[in-house]
């Protein structure tokens, strides 16, 4: 069965930096970007190692505000 | 590629005004995505009265009512009377509720009103910027009670989901969280369950959900996640209290 | 049209639903119980829905909800629950919903007592709720004209998109005269396309409030608002003069107390002393215009059951031209022409 990756987009415009997502993530992918101010003044959410990403969507499913898409990606 | 996840059409495009790690923003997502999974969405008509969640008539994608603090249960009455095949919902917070609105819940569920009730419990007033409430904990620290609620002046917070049970017009009532990912799913099981009675006609339902307030708590929204966990689920047990199938 | 003898309270219960009320939310209070009673024995009928809340508070907001559903809808109380409703009619009036508001007035203040009384004068005509809110007051002086004037309060109110009071007292409630049911006068009523009936997946939500934190956006309502209520003071106004032609003495009452002051008017005729009456048929907007129709008055005299409260817009309405005097009973202590024929005397004798 080809192991299931997923790909995590960021509104980032819309995140207001409360960081629920970085704690729920399973291979602990999701950061702050610390180098990095959205329109609002917070640093949004990100995820660098996007090849680690089992699409579990839990930081889409606890993100207050609707700022994470969750797409797979076949093998 | 295929997308599993994105925003519902349960939900306008607009933003929330939330405070940060307010998970308003997640149970209005959940009712959003409920709204459209049972394609009831054309048909909704929600209820908020005021508290944060007053603005959720820019928030939900279907017909809304702003309501007078506490009355939303009495709003949704006239509005599921005269359109008894609209699916009608209200989305009250516990100062709402547990408060002002003790009278209209309890009896639209006396009367076992076919609407559906969200009941966002966070112990603390929001929008008016963090008093106590009727479901703050002991010794939880609130601008009107800055010492930590002291139950020999206030009495102990109270359990709306327990007493509504006890009302045979409730046919469902279910207790659950959103500080977690297992919750929220949970959570999201219940909410198309309570509208699932209302659809079928079998009574009120309500879905009582804790939910973290990191502002008035004064805490970052991380730690609150941890505070609800470890304050306020052992005095507000998670689970159901009635569901229609004992019924049958 | 065949008239039928009926019970205050019950005949406009049977007005409302002549006009189409399908749904009405009430609670007990005396003296109106026999119109809510009334409803539950009649709506289940047509179709209609009866609830009776837990509460006034509760009443006027199923109200709220079923107006902004799109329904014709009523409810009914007296002065104490009038009281309790008044947060809900603000609202109603802010998020312009149309409803018919039915107060059977007793005594007070406080639980004060059950017999009639116009004490809530101020209560219907100034609103007391919160904000710079309006409404359409009918003040019916006979079982027929209650019946008339329920009728054409939901027009009025779907035309405006307005709460309309329809103000009693427990005469009015509780006395029995026949009366039947006409059709209103047509009006072109606008269709009811903001109402939440459900998005049916075909259009924008609509949306039915009253909150607007930006001041600009409430100011703006406010116009918005007051421009109807200008409208409301320039096509709805209604008055009858009774006997005012070359009267030296002008009596100002509405309601029961209008009634009397008829038998008063009539008694002075009698003797030879020319009296007329002002009566009031919409307290707000109040008739000024009808003391523009009064040359030859030398006197007014407010007649009222309460300790003197329509008398204020007697003043204003009459701005300073002619002395106003004040009689009243209260407390549901009624008013008898032979008093009132007293009062002409003594004003009219150069008295005070």
């Amino acid at each position: 069965m080809a192991k299931r990756r997923g790909r995590v987009i960021f509104q980032e415009d819309r995140c207001k930096g409360c960081e629920l997502c970085t704690t729920v993530c399973p291979v602990d992918i999701v950061k702050m970007n610390k180098s990095k101010i959205n329109v609002k003044g917070y640093h949004p959410a990100t995820v660098d190692e996007m090849e680690k990403c089992i699409a579990c969507a839990n930081c889409a499913t606890i993100c207050p505000d609707v700022v994470i898409k969750i797409e797979t990606i076949e093998e | 590629m295929s997308t599993i996840f994105e925003r519902t059409d349960g939900l306008t495009d607009k933003q929330f005004h939330y405070c940060p790690g307010c998970t308003h923003g997640v149970i209005h997502r959940l009712v959003g995505e409920v709204l459209v999974e049972l394609g009831v969405l054309g048909k909704a008509v929600g209820v908020a009265p005021v508290g944060c969640s007053v603005l959720a008539y820019d928030y939900f994608n279907c017909d809304m009512h702003e309501a007078a603090h506490g009355r939303a249960p009495a709003v949704a009455t006239g509005i599921k009377r005269v359109l008894p095949d609209n699916v009608v919902f209200t989305y009250q917070g516990d100062g709402d509720l547990a408060s002002i609105g003790t009278a209209e819940i309890i009896h639209a569920a006396h009367r076992g009103e076919k609407f559906t009730t969200i009941f966002v419990n966070n112990a603390i007033y929001g929008m008016t910027g963090g008093q106590m409430a009727p479901t703050t904990l002991i010794g939880q620290k609130a601008t009107t009670a800055p010492y930590g609620r002291d139950a020999a002046t206030t009495g102990m917070p109270l359990r709306m989901s327990e007493m509504l049970a006890t009302i045979d017009g409730a046919v469902f009532v279910e207790r659950v969280t959103v500080h977690n990912v297992a919750g929220i799913r949970k959570a999201k099981k219940a909410i198309k369950k309570a509208f699932e009675v209302q659809i079928a006609g079998l009574g009120f339902g309500i879905v009582e959900i804790l939910s973290t307030c990191p502002t008035n708590w004064g805490i970052t929204p991380v730690e609150s996640l941890k505070w609800l966990e470890e304050n306020m689920l052992p005095y507000y047990p998670l689970g159901n209290f009635r569901t229609p199938e004992e019924g049958k | 049209m065949a008239k039928v003898l009926m019970k205050g309270n019950e005949a406009i219960g049977a007005a409302a639903i002549k006009a189409g009320c399908k749904f009405f939310f009430g609670y007990p209070i005396t003296p109106q119980n026999e119109l809510p009673e009334f409803m539950s024995r009649e709506l289940p009928k047509i179709d209609g829905v009866f609830v009776q809340a837990e509460s006034e508070v509760a009443a006027i907001n199923m109200i709220y909800g079923a107006a902004g559903a799109g329904a014709r809808t009523m409810t009914s109380s007296s002065s104490p629950g009038m009281a309790l409703k008044q947060e809900g009619i603000s609202y109603i009036a802010g998020a312009e919903l149309p409803c018919v508001i039915v107060n059977i007035s007793r005594g007070g203040p406080g639980l004060g007592g059950i017999q009639p009384s116009q004490a809530d004068y101020f209560q219907s005509t100034r609103g007391g709720g919160n904000g710079d809110y309006r409404h359409l007051v009918y003040a019916p002086s006979t079982l027929q004209e209650a019946v008339d004037l329920t009728i054409e309060a939901f027009d009025i109110a779907d035309y405006y998109r307005n709460p309309v009071i329809v103000l009693g007292d427990g005469m009015i409630g509780q006395m029995m005269e026949p009366v039947e049911f006409n059709e209103p006068k047509k009006r072109d009523l606008p269709a009811k396309d903001w109402a939440t009936t459900g998005t049916e997946d075909k259009r924008r939500p609509n949306i039915i409030n009253s909150l607007a934190l930006d001041p600009a956006e409430l100011e703006k309502h406010n116009i918005k608002l007051d421009n109807k209520y200008k409208a409301m003071e320039e096509n709805e106004v209604r008055y009858e003069m009774y006997k005012t032609e070359g009267a030296e003495l002008i009596f100002v009452a509405y309601g029961t107390t209008a009634r009397i002051v008829k038998n008063a008017v009539d008694a002075l005729e009698a003797e030879g002393i020319k009296a007329g009456l002002i009566r009031p048929i919409t307290l707000w907007p109040f008739p000024n215009k009808a003391f523009n129709e009064i040359p030859t008055a030398k006197a007014l005299v407010s007649v009222e059951m309460s300790m003197g409260q329509m008398i204020d817009d007697v003043k204003i309405a009459n701005n300073g031209k002619l002395p106003v005097h004040f009689y009243g009973r209260t407390g549901g202590m009624i008013p008898t022409p032979e008093a009132i024929v007293e009062k002409a005397k003594e004003i009219l004798g150069g008295g005070k």
